[in-house]
């Protein structure tokens, strides 16, 4: 079992770099993608190791997919908007976040 | 009834509450709903005559005010014939005043006023006389004070009145502080202040030794120093004449009637002190003719009606009191004596013909607008009413028979029996007397008139102002008949002290005091209605008696002499020690504590705040690094999140592990790597700017 | 308890998951990492089938290499001009952001290693073999609501990203 939570591990860690140091926002959106996947990993691990008679890891892992669709069409909608207001996708031209 | 006789004294009381709250808008119902309540009050008074008159001993109600020790002090009434004849004195006179000042004050902006005055007064004065003890009568005695003064200075905007009113109200003070202190020996050494148990108290301490004779002639002379002030008695008689200024109604009920005769009722309500002190009486009985003489000096020469009469009042006020000190002279030498019926018996005779005299002079002074004698002249033909009322007052308080100042004036003089020099002064103030009231009488209302254009606007005043006269006329005849000496239950054997005394017709007295009287109105007829004794040249032969008695003995100017300059130069070396020294101090201090404040100042300014802007500079300079951190940017705050989180959890691991890998060491060094990275974030915005422009 | 030794498969699996992840996070050129992106989303079907997930593996598939990640290459195609041009990809978060993801990764595995196996409290049996027919069946009742609302969020999404990318009328 603990390959794959390793492997998860490794996963996990790559798209949190992604989303911290991308500067494209559809890079952090993928990067995002990463972890998600890193996440279900998981779950399906658990689901198989820990406790197989119910299958809640697996259903969760199927939410979590769903979800992440219904993320990515809105991260899209949002990206091409953003792109329509600041001609630019990159994060270096929104500092907005602060008083 | 008697047992509601509280009521007499607190019915006017309700008139002046009703009046100051309710009824003061409406001037009419203030002085009706005020004349009723006295009226009340009378009808109460004589009804608790008549009972008088049956009962052996006094009627004596009240309940424990204040519970000592060894000490009570209680609020009750005493009735006894003395309080009795004093209360419809009292009630007659104001009731009379009240129904006159309807007249008298009309049109007069503060009429409501006036009228809740005089109930307050009426208040004051019937519970002066219906007290049982000595503290409530000085509690009364300050509340007549108190009225007194409000009513003298009625007009107050008029200079002086106020003056007036200040001066009567200081000087009555000086003789109250005595009585004061009176009360406070009597309270000390006899331990009680009803009436009663005083008197019985101090005959039988006296009897048996344990009250010394000083001790009750000190307690005695100091209660009269309250007399002579409030009955302004020599040397305190100042006020009097200048309280003159008051409305004429307050002049006749306080200053002639009642409030004056207060010191009167005083001393013969204390006769027991008086009777076991022949040298307190003997005091008061050479106050008592001084004064007489003094005053009666001076009503000669005086041209002011009112001050005519003022004198008049005090010189027999000096007549009573003369009367009552020689009662106690006597009885305290075991002597049989009239004068406490003499006293008391002219008490009530002279608040009748005073009231009368004041309240007629207040209808000519109505009638004329002047109080000047020598600008009258001829008024009897246009004022009979008023002028023979006038003329009957001044019969009666003359002496002449069968009016009801001959029979009181004849028992003062039977008094002064066996004291030779008082006999000839009474004689002589009975003769002055007589000389100045008809000297009055005869320039007033006799003879050509002085001022023809005030001559023809004068007019009899309306009825309102002259049926009380006519009442009181009446009165000045008849009342002295009920002492008569033909009588064998009258006026002496009904108010008496110790044992009742029975008068008897004495013909040579009568005919000497007739003969003396009857010369003085002849005197005075003779220089000023016939003209045969010029006055001029008589002021001119006594030229420094005369200035002397013009001047009033120059009282008040040896007075301002002795007793104001000085004191003024007192008061201006105080005021004086007050600015230099007193102020100085203050300043002083002031100057010390603005010094220790500037101290304070440069402290506060420099260390205090300076640890305070100090505190807010560090904390500026903080957030100015601390700032940077705030880039706005969502990735760095999500990276700062997970660095802490991260490193919390690293700082955490060996909980789990039991430590192996992350050793203490290793973890601080791992945490220092993250801040100085963490830190290296921090480079200018400018930097990164470029760098990114690539 | 159940085997959970690795076979090379999953070697093979992990590295290349591994590796296309870091192509993801490190590429200049976004496009390349969308591919390198759909790589890795391949192989972590792999990993589900390796897991015995079979209808996992095949949603990953459908959903994510045939939904997600054309949804992705549309975007780039539609936003950026810069879509072949190789500059700069990170920002100057890069080093520490570095250290503090290995610090995590180690420190999770470090964890995962140093935890006693008792703790884990592995399964005795094993996954059923029609794992797939429970999974529907478990859809239809016990997890009937979390689906319909899952539902709504879809439609909602798909009405949100409409309302958002619509261009505004002016």
């Amino acid at each position: 079992m603990l390959p794959y939570l390793a492997l998860a591990a490794v996963l996990f860690s790559a798209g949190l770099f992604g989303v911290l140091t991308r500067r494209n926002t559809l890079g952090i959106l993928m990067s995002l993608e990463l972890m998600f996947n890193a996440a279900n990993i998981n779950f399906v691990t658990f689901n198989k190791f820990i406790s197989p008679d119910n299958m809640i890891g697996q259903m969760f892992a199927i939410f979590v997919v769903v979800v992440a669709a219904a993320e990515a069409v809105v991260g899209m909608a949002i990206v091409l908007l953003i792109y329509r207001n600041w001609q630019g996708v990159n994060v270096d031209n929104m500092r907005i976040m602060k008083w | 009834m008697t047992e509601y006789s509280f009521l007499i004294c607190l019915l006017p009381l309700f008139a002046f509450v009703m009046i100051v709250f309710f009824l003061r808008w409406k001037e009419r119902v203030s002085a009706g709903f005020s004349i009723g309540m006295i009226l009340i009050s009378w009808v109460m008074s004589v009804v608790v005559l008549f009972e008088t008159f049956g009962r052996e001993i006094a009627y004596e109600a009240g309940y424990t005010f204040i519970d000592l020790p060894n000490f009570i002090l209680e609020i009750g009434i005493l009735i006894d014939p003395l309080t009795a004849v004093m209360l419809v004195v009292v009630t007659t006179v104001g009731a009379c005043v009240e129904i006159y000042s309807v007249g008298y004050m009309d049109g007069d902006p503060l009429f409501s006023r006036f009228f809740a005055y005089l109930s307050l007064f009426l208040f004051s004065m019937l519970g002066l006389v219906l007290a049982n003890n000595f503290f409530m009568i000085f509690i009364f005695w300050e509340l007549v004070g108190l009225t007194s003064y409000l009513l003298i200075g009625f007009w107050f905007e008029k200079k002086s009145a106020a003056d007036a009113c200040k001066k009567a109200f200081l000087t009555t003070r000086i003789g109250d502080l005595g009585f004061l202190v009176g009360l406070f020996i009597i309270g000390v050494f006899i331990g009680t202040f009803n009436y009663q148990d005083v008197f019985q108290r101090v005959t039988e301490g006296v009897a048996a030794g344990w009250l010394a004779p000083g001790v009750v002639t000190t307690a005695a002379i100091l209660v009269f120093c309250g007399a002579v002030g409030k009955s302004a008695q020599f040397p305190l008689h100042v006020w009097l004449p200048d309280a003159m200024e008051g409305p004429t109604p307050v002049s006749a009920l306080i200053h002639a009637a009642t409030m004056v005769a207060a010191g009167v009722y005083l001393v013969a309500r204390s006769m027991h002190l008086f009777a076991a002190s022949a040298d307190a009486s003997m005091v008061v009985a050479v106050i008592g003719i001084i004064t007489s003489v003094l005053a009666a000096t001076i009503a000669i020469t005086q041209r002011d009606i009112k001050r005519i009469l003022a004198y008049s009042t005090v010189s027999q006020l000096g007549y009573m009191i003369m009367a009552l000190g020689l009662y106690g002279y006597d009885t305290a030498l075991g002597h049989h004596s009239p004068g406490f019926y003499a006293g008391t018996f002219h008490l009530m005779n002279h608040a009748f013909f005073k009231g009368l005299l004041f309240l007629a002079a207040g209808s000519v002074i109505h009638a004329v607008h002047t109080n000047d004698i020598f600008e009258m002249g001829g008024l009897l033909g246009k004022m009979k009413k008023t002028g023979y009322a006038f003329l009957i007052a001044s019969l009666s308080i003359a002496g002449i028979f069968p009016l009801s100042g001959f029979w009181s004036k004849d028992e003062i003089v039977a008094s002064t029996h066996g004291h030779p020099v008082f006999m000839i002064l009474t004689l002589l103030v009975a003769f002055m007397t007589a000389f100045y009231m008809w000297r009055l009488c005869f320039v007033t209302f006799f003879g050509k008139p002085r001022d023809q254009q005030r001559f023809d606007h004068a007019h009899e005043s309306p009825n309102v102002m002259t049926y009380p006269l006519i009442f009181l006329a009446i009165l000045s005849i008849c009342a002295g008949w009920v002492g008569l000496p033909w009588l064998s239950h009258g006026f002496a054997s009904f108010a008496y002290h110790g044992e009742a005394y029975h008068p008897h017709a004495n013909w040579v007295l009568m005919g000497i005091s007739t003969v003396v009287a009857v010369s003085g109105i002849v005197l005075a007829y003779l220089m000023y209605y016939k003209g045969s004794i010029s006055p001029e040249k008589m002021a001119a032969r006594f030229k420094t008696l005369h200035k002397l008695s013009y001047n009033k003995w120059y009282f008040d100017e040896i007075y301002d002499i002795i007793l104001l300059k000085p004191i003024m130069a007192l008061g201006r070396f105080m005021w004086t020690f007050d600015v230099k020294v007193i102020d100085g101090l203050v300043n002083g201090v002031a100057w010390f504590t603005i010094l220790w404040a500037d101290i304070k100042e440069w402290f506060d300014t420099w260390i205090i705040d300076g640890a305070v802007n100090g505190a807010g500079w560090v904390v500026c300079q903080g957030a100015r690094i601390g700032r940077l951190l705030q880039t706005g940017s969502v990735q760095f705050y999500a990276l700062f999140i997970m660095a802490v989180s991260v490193l919390f959890t690293v700082l955490k691991i060996d909980l789990v592990t039991g430590g192996s890998i992350f050793s203490g060491a290793a973890i601080w060094i791992i945490i220092g790597v993250a801040a100085l990275s963490l830190l290296s974030r921090l480079v200018p915005k400018s930097d990164r700017e470029v760098e990114s422009e690539e | 308890m159940v085997e959970s030794n690795v076979g090379p498969v999953f070697y093979i699996l992990a590295f290349l998951i591994i590796a296309s992840a870091v192509m993801v996070v490190s590429l200049k050129n976004i496009f390349h990492c969308a591919l390198a992106l759909v790589m890795c989303l391949f192989s972590v079907a792999g990993i589900y089938i390796l897991l015995n997930a079979e209808f996992l593996a095949a949603a990953q598939v459908l959903i994510y290499v045939g939904a997600v990640a054309v949804l992705m290459i549309f975007a780039i195609m539609l936003t950026t001009n810069l879509a072949s041009r190789n500059i700069k990809q990170v920002t100057e978060n890069a080093l520490v952001s570095v250290f503090i993801c290995a610090l995590f990764c180690l420190g999770t595995i470090f964890l995962l290693w140093a935890t006693p196996a008792k703790i884990w409290r592995y399964a005795t049996e094993s996954l059923p073999v029609d794992n797939t027919a429970i999974i529907g069946k478990y859809l239809m009742t016990e997890f009937v609501l979390p689906f319909e609302v899952v539902s709504l969020l879809l439609m909602a999404a798909m009405i949100g990203a409409i309302v958002l990318a619509r261009k505004e009328r002016s």
